[in-house]
């Protein structure tokens, strides 16, 4: 951030800013004990739970309300000097008449003036410094939380759902304690203050002059609740259509291969209408609620006007009073206005804190065990033990039943099976993103789920299957893993991965950024990055998940006599369709709807002759019998 | 090479003091936020958005324009009240009611206006909202795919909904700042009237509050922009965290992330407090020039009073503008940095929409039926996604009515490129791409798009069932039909025992499903498109040999007489193919059957053999490198 200049720093007076130690272990806990508030009073109300991360920042909630209170006193002085002012240039008030008295009321509203600009400066920032503090506090809980989440929960939760809490909700929460909180003091003052002095001068006319207030305050709160309802159903419909656009653009590849620019201008003008109707259903509704407010604000000023008028000719009161009483009802117009804006924060921080606030309480499921201990390191002997799994979405379908192996260090295990067999569940369970549901899993003897689910995902590398690239350089996408890689070490494991030369070949070479799910490479380009970035780790358990099935035969050959040296001293597992790249496994496993058919040696599945076997001589056999069998 | 694919371990020793190579959140900048405020070309671009409603809008300006006259009229009802009534003893009772009389209907034509302005307003600027966000939707459905490839999805997204929203204060504002300027005219022009001497002294404060704007304004503007750049790069770094969060799970990536996120949002906080100071230190300023004013009417005004040379009234009503005074002011100058911000908005947008369509419908284009033959043909095509670096180097090849060609090559070799040429994705630098006879640059895209179906190399599927999906864009294709494209492809069984069948709901992405099944069911949409040319780039690379096989044998009756276009890297998926073109760095190197590569003894031969002979005794050969520069 550039620091203001010049003139600038005038205007910039030091903040009252929370240590943020640059050092990166300090700087880590202060950080987590912000995350560790955010998850604090679990099972509160919403609002309870806001108001104490507010208190966080005790001071500054302090100066804010304590400058509130000041700027209001000063806020209402000015009507009854300008009540007063009115009076003497009347000359009403016989005994201080006279030029002197009007300076002294001048120079008064203008101090008035001032101190009332500078505290409500104070209120404001301080309001706005507590907001944003909570803002960045919360930012943290919940960015950790989504990093922590796992699989399962990001299986059933929507991504942009999660961008809109991150976003949306959080801005909801946020802005609380200014727009909420604040006001409730600021407004409660203003109008009970205004109004005792008002009543206290003139019963009759003070309850004319406020006979706007009550009206005013339920219109406002009543259609404020109201817009906030029709809220809530417009960010359902507006999520829809982002949903659209989000998903038409990610997918336009296969939206210009069907041509389907048409059905999908249909999907958008449907959920657009939609929303759209909404939209102005509410301009309606906050107009109408805004026009009568101003009305009725009015009405009780003619009425004022019109009693206070009679009074002064009756000579009961004089044209100065009148005055402030005309004043004040100005200076309240906007404050009872803004009861509206107060119960919509109330509203809007309860509505988005609960969902905020769901979302920080979800359990993770899969975390370390109280007392876990960090992963022994020691052969590296994979075995999974008689492993149950299904789902969590669908947990009465066992997607894994019973399935066991093991695997020492050095030897490679080859899954082979149809799709949707749970080859790539097998690999996702070895890491833990999720956990299995009867069985175990076993690194060396010892359970994953009792040892530290960082080293134990320090120890294990899976090449997912569906590629995931990050919008930044090829360097920084193969280094994603081990961020303190030296180049040589991501150019060796480019080597290996077969996508150094293709790299060198680029104008930028390893500067060159690639996109989301990297658009501008090849299929096989993206798997041999992928396959790079799990190179530069050193995991004891390296899985392919079916990561080559881009690549032609010549170029796996190379991959995989490049890394053949790199398995010798950890377990590798191969899941692949293509029987070469793993027949020569120490074991492959042939797995249908869950089960281990078939294993054995590549030689002695073909002995078998089961299925193993009928994909082999699918693969290998000439054309003329796969024309015979067809 | 194998050799150095091992890291040295010595590395960790001083690992942790270097900074780490990575970034969260995508690291280009947004262009300029605060620019201009005033743009010719955009305001028109905007105006043509709202050009259909001119009719309301200018109902609203007039709306305005009555609205301000009331606002005006009101404290000179009040002033004439108290000089011509109230202070005019018992005689004045009448010219109070008059005064009484004429503030009702004042207020009341004050609520009619503002009511038909602000729903006008309020629903034009929705309307056109929508109609912005539409004309863009239906401008990228149709822009090159080259840009698209090139632009993330996320950097589209906040032009459709950011942008987009961002023009709304703008659109709602805009007419009511016209009411700003005609109050602030009205305003000087009524104290003048009022009282030459009194209005100029009062008057004499606003050219304060113009030089202190002019020397506040640009570190404010500085601030204000460094605030939503560094608010953009949080949101930027949340939504990569929670789009990529398995491959963060997967390669350990939580606390480096957290890290860096903790730096985004801990600047972000930093830059808003700045700001907020910036915004708020106008306060005091703006309550003091109203004090200044105050006193000058109290003092002056007072004293005019008691020596009789100005009314009360006017005093009172001088003490009534002021307060009025500065608030079009402030909302004139907020209305400055909305603009501005609506002006780099409207670039924003102008700009997806000045995306050149690269790719047009010819006048008279042909239409495409399904009378065509179906034969494709490459004739001396070069192609180049960057100039200068053509992937497809003076490729020809015919495919005849009903044949099927395999198309097979290491990867990158620009397979999948030639088959978005069939499609004309892309355009060709020379050479023609013809199909059923036609040039592809001859017949509508549409009618193109409907006589080729395509099965992408990455399987993507929309949010939406099963049915949904395979039907895509085909309206007419009835469950029947689906039912019997997935039972063609081998899918039917695994969706039948999906929870809720053809009507279970798939995750974001098909993320609920095995990839296998994803790419089943992308091949299932592409079969109920029933076209006369299918392309199937990889379409069973992450299925097994077997559940292929089954495939193949269903398809020979569901393809009669269509043309097939395959990619494989699997070879024993093409052995039947008529033809086969090999390519390599984009050079068409063999082409013929099987028999005729075999005997050619070339790459095919090579690739072939390693596909199923013992891997060990074959050296490696080609590797694909970058597109040379030629
Ligand atoms: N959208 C794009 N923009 C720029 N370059 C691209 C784009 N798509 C592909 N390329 C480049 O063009 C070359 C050919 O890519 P193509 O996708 O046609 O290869 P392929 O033969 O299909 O490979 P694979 O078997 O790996 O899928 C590659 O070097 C790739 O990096
Ligand atoms: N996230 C998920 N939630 C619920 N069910 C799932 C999920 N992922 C996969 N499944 C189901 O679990 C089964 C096994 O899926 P898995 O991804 O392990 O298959 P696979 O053997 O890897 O198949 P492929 O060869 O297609 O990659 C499939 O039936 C699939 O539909
Ligand atoms: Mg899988
Ligand atoms: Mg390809």
């Amino acid at each position: 951030m550039p620091a203001p200049s010049g003139l600038g720093r005038i205007f910039f007076w030091s903040v009252p800013l929370q240590a943020h130690p640059t050092g990166s272990a300090e700087r880590r806990e202060v950080s987590f004990a912000h995350v560790r508030a955010a998850h604090a009073g679990q099972g509160q109300g919403t609002i309870r739970r806001i108001i104490g991360l507010t208190l966080r920042h005790p001071w500054q909630v302090a100066i804010a309300l304590g400058s509130t209170v000041v700027a209001v006193s000063f806020q209402l002085s000015i009507p009854i000097l300008l009540g007063q002012a009115v009076d003497q240039a009347q000359g009403v008030l016989e005994s201080n008449a006279g030029t002197s008295a009007l300076v002294m009321t001048g120079l008064m509203l203008l101090g008035a003036s001032v101190m009332r600009g500078i505290f409500t400066l104070l209120q404001n920032y301080y309001a706005e410094a507590v907001g944003h503090h909570t803002g960045h506090e919360l930012r943290l809980a919940v960015y950790e939380k989504i990093q922590r989440l796992p699989f399962s929960f990001h299986d059933k939760v929507h991504s942009g759902d999660l961008i809109t809490v991150g976003m949306l909700d959080l801005e909801g929460v946020r802005v609380f304690f200014s727009t909420a909180l604040l006001r409730v003091v600021l407004l409660g003052m203003l109008i009970g203050l205004g109004a005792y002095l008002l009543i206290s001068t003139d019963l009759v006319l003070g309850l004319l002059a406020l006979s706007f207030v009550p009206f005013v305050a339920w219109r406002s709160s009543a259609s404020q609740l109201q817009l906030r309802a029709t809220w809530l159903t417009l960010q359902d419909k507006l999520q829809v259509l982002s949903r659209v656009m989000e998903e038409n653009l990610g997918g336009i590849r296969v939206v210009r291969a069907f041509a389907g620019g048409r059905h999908e201008m249909e999907k958008f003008e449907r959920a657009s209408a939609d929303a759209l109707l909404l939209q102005h259903e509410r301009v309606i509704l906050r107009v109408r609620a805004t026009s009568m407010m101003t009305f009725s604000f009015f009405l009780s000023m003619g009425l004022v006007l019109l009693v206070g008028g009679e009074k002064v000719i009756a000579g009961e009161m004089t044209v100065g009073t009148l005055t402030s009483f005309l004043t004040f009802m100005t200076i309240l117009q906007m404050p009872v206005r803004q009861l509206g804006l107060m119960v919509n924060g109330f509203a809007r921080a309860s509505t988005c804190g609960a969902r905020l606030f769901a979302l920080l309480d979800t359990d993770v499921e899969i975390r370390d065990r109280p007392g876990a201990r960090p992963l022994a390191a020691e052969s590296g002997e994979l075995r999974f033990e008689n492993v149950d799994f299904a789902y969590p979405s669908d947990p009465t379908r066992l997607i894994l039943k019973g399935v066991s192996f093991a695997a020492r260090p050095g030897e490679t295990v080859g899954i082979v099976g149809p799709p949707g067999s749970g080859k790539s569940t097998i690999a996702h369970l070895i890491p833990r993103f999720y956990d299995v549901t009867g069985g175990a899993i076993t690194l060396d003897g010892q359970d994953i789920r009792e040892v530290t689910l960082e080293s134990l995902r320090a120890r294990v590398g899976v090449v997912q299957q569906d590629p995931f690239l990050f919008t930044t350089t090829i360097e920084n996408n193969i280094a994603y893993g081990d961020p303190w890689a030296k180049e040589p070490r991501i150019e060796r494991a480019a080597e290996s991965a077969q996508l150094h030369n293709y790299v060198m070949g680029l104008p930028a070479g390893y500067k060159t950024v690639v996109g989301e799910r990297g658009a501008s490479l090849s299929g096989g380009q993206r798997q041999r990055l992928t396959i790079a970035r799990a190179l530069v780790l050193r995991p004891s358990v390296l899985v392919f998940d079916d990561s080559t099935a881009a690549i032609d035969a010549g170029t796996e050959f190379r991959i995989r006599s490049a890394i053949k040296r790199f398995a010798k001293d950890r377990v590798t597992l191969v899941i692949s369709h293509r029987l070469g790249a793993l027949m020569h496994a120490d074991q492959i496993l042939f797995i249908e709807n869950g089960e281990v058919l078939e294993r054995g040696t590549h030689d002695e599945l073909l002995a078998l002759g089961g299925r193993y076997r009928a994909l082999y001589d699918l693969q290998v056999r000439p054309e003329a019998d796969l024309r015979e069998a067809g | 090479m194998a050799e150095q694919a091992l890291p040295s371990e010595d590395e960790d020793v001083e690992r942790r003091g270097r900074p780490p190579r990575a970034v969260v959140g995508s690291q280009k900048q947004e262009e300029e936020v605060f620019g201009t405020a005033f743009d010719g070309k955009i305001i028109r671009r905007i105006w043509s958005f709202v050009h259909p409603y001119r009719a309301k809008i200018w109902l609203a300006v007039g709306a305005v324009l009555v609205f301000t006259g009331m606002q005006l009229t009101i404290p000179l009802i009040i002033g004439y009240a108290i000089d011509r009534g109230i202070t005019a003893g018992p005689e004045g009772r009448t010219t109070l009611y008059l005064a009484v009389g004429a503030f009702l209907a004042a207020i009341l034509v004050n609520a009619a206006a503002s009511y038909m302005q602000e729903t006008v307003v309020g629903k034009v600027a929705e309307t056109v909202l929508f109609d912005m966000r539409r004309a863009m939707f239906s401008h990228l459905q149709r822009v090159s795919l080259s840009f698209m490839d090139k632009t993330e999805v996320g950097r589209l997204m906040s032009r459709l909904q950011g942008d987009v929203n961002s023009m709304q204060e703008f659109l709602e504002t805009s007419v009511l700042s016209v009411g700003d300027i005609v109050l602030l005219i009205g305003i000087v022009a009524v104290l003048l009237s009022l009282d030459m001497r009194l209005g100029l002294l009062t008057l004499s404060v606003m050219p304060i509050l113009f030089i202190v704007r002019l020397f506040w304004l640009p570190p404010a503007r500085r601030s204000f922009m460094a605030a939503h750049e560094t608010n953009s790069a949080a949101n930027g770094a949340l939504a990569e965290g929670i789009n990529g969060v398995r491959t963060v799970q997967s390669l350990d990536r939580q606390q480096v992330n957290f890290d860096l996120y903790d730096e985004k949002s801990f600047a972000n906080l930093r830059t808003h407090l700045t700001a907020a100071k910036f915004a708020q230190v106008m306060v005091p300023i703006v309550d003091t020039l109203t004090g200044i004013a105050m006193a000058v009417v109290v003092i002056v005004g007072g004293s005019m009073v008691l020596d009789t040379s100005l009314d009360i009234g006017v005093m009172v009503a001088f003490l009534f503008y002021i307060q009025r005074f500065f608030d079009p002011i402030r909302s004139l100058t907020l209305q400055y940095s909305v603009m501005q911000r609506a002006m780099s908005s409207g670039r924003r947008i102008a700009e997806v929409l000045d995306v050149p369509v690269a790719i047009t419908d010819k006048p008279g284009a042909i239409v495409l039926n399904r009378d065509m033959d179906g034969s494709v043909a490459f004739e001396n095509v070069t192609f180049s996604y960057r100039p200068g670096q053509p992937v497809l180097k003076n490729v020809s090849f015919r495919v005849n009515p009903g044949e099927t060609v395999a198309l097979v090559g290491p990867t990158g070799s620009g397979k999948s490129s030639a088959m978005s040429l069939v499609h004309r994705f892309y355009e060709v630098d020379s050479g023609a791409v013809k199909v059923g006879g036609h040039d592809v640059r001859d017949v509508t895209q549409e009618s193109l798009g409907d006589q080729i179906a395509m099965v992408l190399q990455e399987p993507f599927l929309f949010t939406g069932t099963v049915l949904e999906n395979v039907r895509y864009r085909k309206a007419d294709a009835t469950r029947e039909d689906v039912v019997n494209a997935c039972k063609a492809v081998g899918a039917h069984d695994f969706i039948t025992r999906l929870p809720e069948g053809y009507d279970t709901v798939l995750g974001q992405r098909g993320g609920n499903i095995s990839l296998g099944q994803r790419q089943l069911l992308s091949f299932a949409r592409a079969l109920v498109m029933d076209a006369k040319i299918l392309v199937l780039d990889e379409a069973t690379a992450s299925i097994d040999s077997y559940t292929e096989m089954l495939i193949q044998k269903a398809l020979v009756r569901l393809l009669e007489g269509r043309t097939g276009l395959v990619i494989a890297h699997r070879l024993a998926t093409i052995r039947g193919a008529d033809r086969i073109i090999v390519l390599q760095n984009g050079v068409m190197i063999e082409s013929g059957n099987h028999d005729e590569l075999m005997a050619l003894g070339g790459l095919y031969a090579k690739l072939y053999t390693m596909n199923y002979s013992s891997f060990d005794d074959l050296p490696g050969t080609q590797d694909d490198s970058a597109p040379s520069t030629s």
